[in-house]
């Protein structure tokens, strides 16, 4: 038993807090963050950035950060959105949406900034 | 009007049936039989026989065809095909009339389809390859209960597979430690677990237990991790009925989802609980027990990508397809033509991959194909690659096997499907690379690299038997 490692996961422990895709994964670096926006533009999809309190990441409606960026393919462009979005609420959760008009769904959808899980 | 007489005794289908002039129409559902006939017999002959059994006809001619349109009502064989590397047999492609079928019934479809014929004396054997059903015949249809995009927002599940597991050993578990089992899976990071097919409602876990310590398992597992949850309820039951009582309990206490056998439950019970779970916003989970009975041998049954479009319109949310890589059947491209039945608004005609017909869906939502069987995180990068985002992919053993146990083992295949998706994202092949995402990703996670370890020498490498009809054969 001695090589069995525990599930370190609890109620009590607000790190157990998930949010969804790429959670499971360490924080994404610079460089990975930008590919995936890559990834989200040469789909053609619209980019939307939205934010929440960590202890209300379970609901549908996060708080939208000004408008989805339709048509926006510039990548910086939607790098500064996103830091923007988290200078002004900086213990968010901060995600980016890239919205697919035809499926009427998000095509992506994950944290760029984690906020801090209470 | 052409005036016709009544002319006792037997006539050949041919006369009747063969029409290879005929250009279907639009409204016509269209089929695609691989017929093996008996020595001696002429392929048209055997055709005819095969539109004629499947639609109006009968043996002998009898006076009250003349008090129809018998000539409108007829099925018509309109076209034969060799089949290539195989002169055993050939295809024959039959056009009915829309008029034949009541709306919204695939068990009337089937009935005449793969009714009285596929036991006709003429042939040898007899497979329906394809059918093509046209738009007009599908808006009568419900369909998918909630389909992938309602589901995805129901679940909050986006830009990436879906995760489950079959909770095992199939039989014996009591309910409490059956719930003990999902909570752990859960818990780890998968989005669903699932009753195996034949858990229904036994002496050693009755439904209504199952169903309530289940329930408790997943609403702790969403406090636990803030991500919703799902177990697949197996509601199918001895009667249309009852299973109506566990379906109705489940959306009670507040399950997302729950889970039939269209096959060995029945298509009537299928389509009337697909309709109730569109109207109590309930997603339907759908298993195929039975199915290789009827799809696997190459001459004579049913092929699965016929029974993927019943039950397209029969209705559910996931459908087992097959995972190409694990322990079950299943031909690569094959199976990438039946995965796009089930998700796709239209499929176009693609004979190498075993599709007969363009199929056009109109509005009618698609479903998610789940691969299930044999499959562990060494596997997942092709998943991820074969089937997409649009998927469940679903380990049980490859979960529940973990070293350390079921939370544990979820985790392992949660970083892994998450490292597959950001990998591909980030434009790096796969399959290619699929040890060096695989390895990468372990280094923040020990339950990844453990599960590595343990099933790094696991394959089921054996040929297909039912293959694509090609040349090589």
């Amino acid at each position: 038993m001695s090589d069995v490692q525990d599930y370190k996961s609890s109620l009590a422990n607000a790190e157990s807090r998930k949010f969804e895709t790429f959670s499971y994964l360490p924080a994404m670096t610079a460089e990975q963050t930008r590919k995936q926006i890559e990834y989200i533009v040469s789909k053609g999809w619209n980019p939307g950035i939205e934010h929440t309190e960590p202890e209300n990441a379970i609901s549908n409606y996060w708080y939208m950060w000004k408008l989805p960026m339709f048509g926006e393919t510039n990548v910086d462009v939607i790098l500064a959105e996103l830091e923007n979005c988290h200078k002004a609420h900086p213990k968010n959760h901060v995600r980016l949406l890239g919205f697919d008009n035809y499926s009427q769904s998000a095509g992506a959808s994950m944290v760029i900034y984690r906020g801090k899980t209470v | 009007m052409a005036v016709k007489s009544y002319n006792a005794g037997v006539k050949e289908y041919r006369e009747t049936y063969w029409m290879p002039d005929y250009t279907p129409k639009d409204t016509d559902l269209l089929a695609c039989f691989k017929i093996t006939p008996q020595a001696g017999v002429p392929r048209e002959e055997v055709a005819a026989a095969v539109a004629a059994e499947s639609s109006t006809g009968t043996w002998t001619t009898v006076w009250t065809d003349l008090l129809t349109d018998l000539d409108y009502y007829k099925g018509r064989a309109y076209a034969i095909e060799d089949v290539p590397g195989d002169d055993t047999c050939f295809y024959a492609f039959v056009a009915y009339p829309i008029d034949l079928f009541e709306e919204g019934s695939v068990v009337n479809v089937l009935t005449s389809l793969v009714g009285n014929v596929f036991g006709f004396k003429a042939l040898r054997a007899l497979r329906l390859e394809d059918i093509r059903f046209p738009v007009a015949y599908v808006m009568t249809c419900n369909g998918p209960p909630q389909g992938i995009q309602v589901e995805r927002d129901i679940m909050n599940k986006y830009g990436r597979p879906l995760l489950g597991c079959t909770i095992k050993p199939k039989l014996g578990l009591s309910a409490k430690n059956y719930g003990r089992a999902c909570y752990e899976g859960l818990r780890g990071g998968l989005d669903f677990t699932k009753d195996d097919e034949n858990v229904n409602s036994q002496p050693f876990m009755r439904w209504r237990h199952r169903f309530d310590f289940v329930m408790e398992a997943i609403l702790k597992a969403e406090a636990e991790t803030g991500e919703r949850k799902g177990h697949y309820l197996n509601v199918t039951a001895p009667t249309a009925d009852e299973m109506m009582r566990r379906a109705e309990y489940a959306k009670e206490i507040g399950a997302p989802i729950i889970m039939h056998d269209y096959l060995t439950g029945g298509l009537s019970a299928n389509t009337q609980l697909a309709q109730w779970c569109q109207n109590n916003g309930m997603l339907l989970h759908i298993h195929r027990a039975m199915h290789a009975v009827l799809d696997r041998n190459p001459h004579h049954g049913i092929h699965f990508r016929v029974l993927t479009k019943i039950l397209r319109l029969s209705g559910g949310d996931h459908l087992h397809s097959g995972t190409v890589v694990g322990k079950l059947e299943g031909d690569r491209d094959a199976t990438l033509g039946w995965i796009d039945t089930m998700r796709d608004s239209f499929i176009k005609e693609d004979r190498s991959r075993g599709l007969f017909f363009d199929q056009d869906w109109g509005s009618m939502p698609g479903v998610l194909p789940v691969a299930s069987g044999g499959i562990h995180v060494w596997h997942m990068p092709a998943l991820v690659s074969i089937f997409g985002d649009d998927s469940v992919l679903q380990f049980g053993g490859g979960t529940l096997g973990h070293p350390w146990g079921n939370a544990a083992g979820a985790a392992a295949n949660r970083v892994a499907v998450e490292a597959c998706v950001e990998a591909r994202n980030s434009g790096r092949e796969l399959e290619k690379e699929s040890k060096d995402i695989l390895t990468q990703a372990a280094k923040s996670s020990p339950e990844l690299k453990i599960a590595m370890e343990t099933w790094k020498e696991i394959k089921f490498e054996f040929d297909t038997v039912d293959k694509l009809d090609v040349k090589h054969k």
